[in-house]
């Protein structure tokens, strides 16, 4: 059992990331030994050249695709937090894709089923993390992530007392 | 046949006939894709002395070899080809972002468009259905927001749109075809192609794989690519980007300002790239599948101009600022937001304005003329309101302006000509050619008219590699060889600021294209192929009437305005002279007669014995 705060999942820095899609095309590689985005687990999204994010699986507690799945086809693994598709019973009804928030589960253009990331079955590092030509993407958990975010809080005020100093 | 999507896609605009056929290997191997593919299949698709604007001329979408794949910015490109209305020969120009795989993934090499559409349009190629869609609802609109209506009336936000603005509707003769927001196909007025067509877009949804012959090896050398973009090749433009170039060619005299008038600028230091960064980039972005980055994002944060938002390279910051004497920033992104809404060409725009103001202020138009507009060097409200006039063709000046230098040159008339800074018929980009007079050879000769990347001519001039104030022989060869690599990278489609990752050169880029496709590629085919490319392109030309040595030729400012700037350049002018034994040398090292001229030996050496007869005809008539 891992406590969900160490759970891990991936995710982009606003800050970073580029739009530049290396990561969809990294994960179609590994997964599907091809390239096609549209195979991709995980899709980049650039609404204007200031504003890109790549978006995928956040590996949720309680995640809204399994509850929503009416033939159990999907479930979570206890230890990584991963959804694993059981593609005999998935039958691409899409109600998983309408519950989930982030558009993290999609239709498999040829194999009909759903499927999501499963971070490389890799616990150090999944491959779109190690293609990232930015360093925007990262494996990380709830715990980590909050840490981050409160140093350079943290370290953003105290920037800005420097700088209001006389 | 691996990576090549191994079809071409033929649209009949005229009649709605849509069909395919499939790419030869041979033609694949012989052409490689992008611009090579597309200059055969323009030879090989139009009839001669067809004219640009004729329903008749074939627009042709290419992707290369490696587009839709991983391959850091060679996944990602494309290159449009047709006779170009500003020069009358080859029209060609290349555009990355996000437009290029997905024509790859739809399952087409290449698409040749001909006809015209009876009204406004737009081609929707849905993988392999393809549908010409009305596009009345769209008349006037931006780039942007084509780009936008269209996904939005399609349904799907990952479409990719490639569009012409006002300018390319009302066949400006320098517009061009972008896609996503800022990516442009150019040079050489293929958007008035687009726009005689009466096609405002071409939106692409490609879902197909794009596999390659050898997935482990073809990821060992992309992974080695994406090292390499880490630096120190790539410095340059993950860091100030091209701007750079500004201080540099000012420091060099060499910074072309105010219309070829003097060679470096007194303003350099508040348009240079330092001061570009610093004030006003807000974040550099990139393409897709691109290992770097290179697009800096220039928002503005104060002024007239606030939150004006646009990309920004060397080449339009130069030919908005310094060219037209304009010393502001801010007017110039402005400039480019506008310039990209519109769909014209960033650089040939600039000289069209400088052209004007020269000739305004030598009393060669009059306000009267300008519609009021006080047309002088430096004022930037009257550049940004003359670019809005030239997108419109609004009233007398805008309408002849939007023919391009060469013809608003005529039209105007008197002393106009002589501030026409052109090659046939191009307007010239960055670099003040009378101080690099390799430079000044190798634009002469380009085969798409005066252009700074169909041989890079410049760059042993700005290294400091020869004596730039000479042209002496050898430097014919130094043109000759570039012109190989130059044509393999815009037919491969990698990107030109990468170029620098290839440690290997030839061998590293032979390697690539195996890695990919599978078909064996030495280095000598490789460069062989480069050079068959450059002599299909000038045999265009020439069939064309436009690529003998009586058209590789220097604006009248290079050769009779010495630079009146202190310094090392003072004085410097190209004299034609030395210029004709540069073009014999250069003829002799590419094998080609004294009239520039391809010889049979030359071309059957190539492959392009069909192409003897059109080389003979020429020859008795030069003779």
């Amino acid at each position: 059992m891992v406590r969900p705060q160490d759970r891990k999942f991936v995710t982009a820095d606003p800050e970073k990331c580029i739009g530049c899609l290396v990561c969809e095309y990294a994960c179609s590689m590994e997964h599907e030994k091809t390239f096609n985005p549209t195979k991709s687990r995980i899709r980049a999204l650039r609404l204007g050249p200031l504003n890109n994010l790549a978006v995928t699986c956040r590996h949720c507690e309680e995640p809204a695709c399994v509850a929503a799945c009416p033939r159990d086809a999907l479930s979570q693994d206890e230890r990584t937090g991963v959804i694993t598709v059981d593609e005999n019973a998935c039958n691409g009804c899409a109600w998983c894709i309408s519950a989930c928030q982030f558009g993290a589960m999609m239709m498999h253009p040829e194999k009909k089923v759903v499927f999501t990331c499963d971070a490389c079955k890799d616990e150090k590092e999944p491959q779109c993390v190690k293609w990232c030509p930015e360093e925007a993407l990262t494996y990380v958990s709830a715990q980590e992530l909050a840490q981050k975010s409160r140093i350079s809080a943290v370290k953003n005020l105290f920037q800005e007392a420097k700088e209001k100093k006389p | 046949m691996f990576s090549y999507a191994g079809k071409i896609l033929r649209v009949d605009l005229t009649t709605g006939k849509v069909s395919t056929e499939p790419l030869a290997e041979e033609m694949a191997k012989s052409y490689i894709g992008g611009m090579g593919l597309g200059i055969r299949l323009l030879m090989d698709n139009s009839k001669p002395g067809t004219d640009a604007f004729d329903p008749d001329n074939p627009l042709i979408f290419a992707t290369g070899p490696l587009s839709g794949t991983m391959g850091p910015t060679a996944g990602n490109g494309y290159a449009v080809v047709s006779k170009s209305p500003a020069t009358g020969g080859v029209g060609e120009a290349k555009a990355h972002g996000f437009f290029g795989p997905d024509l790859k993934r739809a399952g087409y090499d290449a698409v040749i468009i001909t006809g015209k559409a009876p009204k406004l349009s737009y081609l929707w190629i849905d993988d392999d259905k393809v549908e010409i869609k009305d596009a009345e609802w769209l008349k006037g609109e931006t780039v942007y927001h084509t780009d936008v209506k269209i996904k939005d009336d399609l349904g799907d936000f990952y479409i990719r749109v490639s569009a012409i603005g006002e300018a390319g509707e009302k066949l400006c003769r320098f517009a061009a075809i972008i896609n996503d927001e800022f990516r442009a196909i150019g040079r050489t007025g293929m958007g008035a192609v687009m726009g005689s067509k009466n096609l405002k877009a071409v939106a692409v949804r490609g879902t197909h794989d794009v596999d390659v012959a050898n997935l482990d090896g073809f990821k060992e050398f992309i992974k080695m690519i994406h090292e390499r973009m880490k630096g120190p090749a790539t410095k340059k433009y993950k860091t100030l980007g091209t701007p750079e170039n500004v201080l540099v060619l000012n420091s060099l005299s060499a910074l072309a300002t105010r219309n070829w008038t003097n060679a470096t600028f007194e303003g350099a230091e508040r348009v240079s790239g330092e001061y570009l960064n610093e004030h006003y980039v807000k974040k550099i972005v990139g393409c897709a599948t691109c290992g770097m980055r290179c697009d800096h994002i220039a928002v503005v944060p104060e002024g007239p101009y606030q939150g004006s938002t646009s990309r920004l390279e060397f080449e339009c910051l130069w030919s908005m600022g310094p060219l037209c004497g304009v010393d502001r920033l801010d007017a110039i992104i402005e400039a480019m937001r506008i310039v990209n809404e519109y769909g014209m060409d960033g650089i040939s725009i600039g000289v069209v304005v400088a052209f004007a103001m020269d000739c305004y202020e030598h009393g060669v138009i009059t306000k009267e003329q300008t519609d009021g507009i006080d047309l002088r060097f430096g004022n930037a409200e009257a550049l940004i309101a003359i670019i809005h006039k030239i997108g419109k063709r609004e009233g007398w000046l805008g309408n002849a302006l939007a023919e391009g230098v060469a013809r608003a040159a005529e039209i105007i008339g008197g002393d106009a000509p002589k501030y026409a800074c052109h090659i046939k018929g191009l307007e010239l980009p960055g670099y003040d050619l009378r101080t690099l007079k390799t430079a000044a050879l190798g634009f002469s000769v380009s085969f798409r008219g005066a252009c700074h990347l169909r041989n890079g001519a410049y760059s042993p001039d700005v290294k400091g590699k020869v004596n730039r104030f000479k042209i002496e022989p050898g430097r014919g060869k130094m043109i000759t060889d570039e012109s190989k690599m130059y044509n393999v990278i815009d037919s491969l489609i990698v990107c030109k600021f990468s170029r620098g990752t290839y440690y290997d050169g030839w061998k590293d880029l032979a390697n690539y294209y195996t890695l990919a496709t599978g078909l064996p590629m030495t280095v000598e085919d490789m460069a062989k192929a480069g050079d068959r490319i450059e002599n299909l392109a000038r045999m265009f030309n020439i069939r064309e009437g436009k690529g003998t040595r009586k058209e590789d030729k220097l604006p009248w400012k290079i050769e009779n305005v010495p630079v009146p700037d202190e310094g090392p350049a003072k004085g410097v002018v190209v004299n034609e002279e030395e210029f004709q034994v540069g073009l014999s040398d250069y003829y002799a090292s590419r094998g080609w007669s004294a009239n520039g001229i391809p010889t049979a030996t030359k071309l059957q050496e190539l492959g392009l014995g069909d192409l003897v007869p059109l080389a003979e005809q020429a020859e008795q008539r030069g003779a």
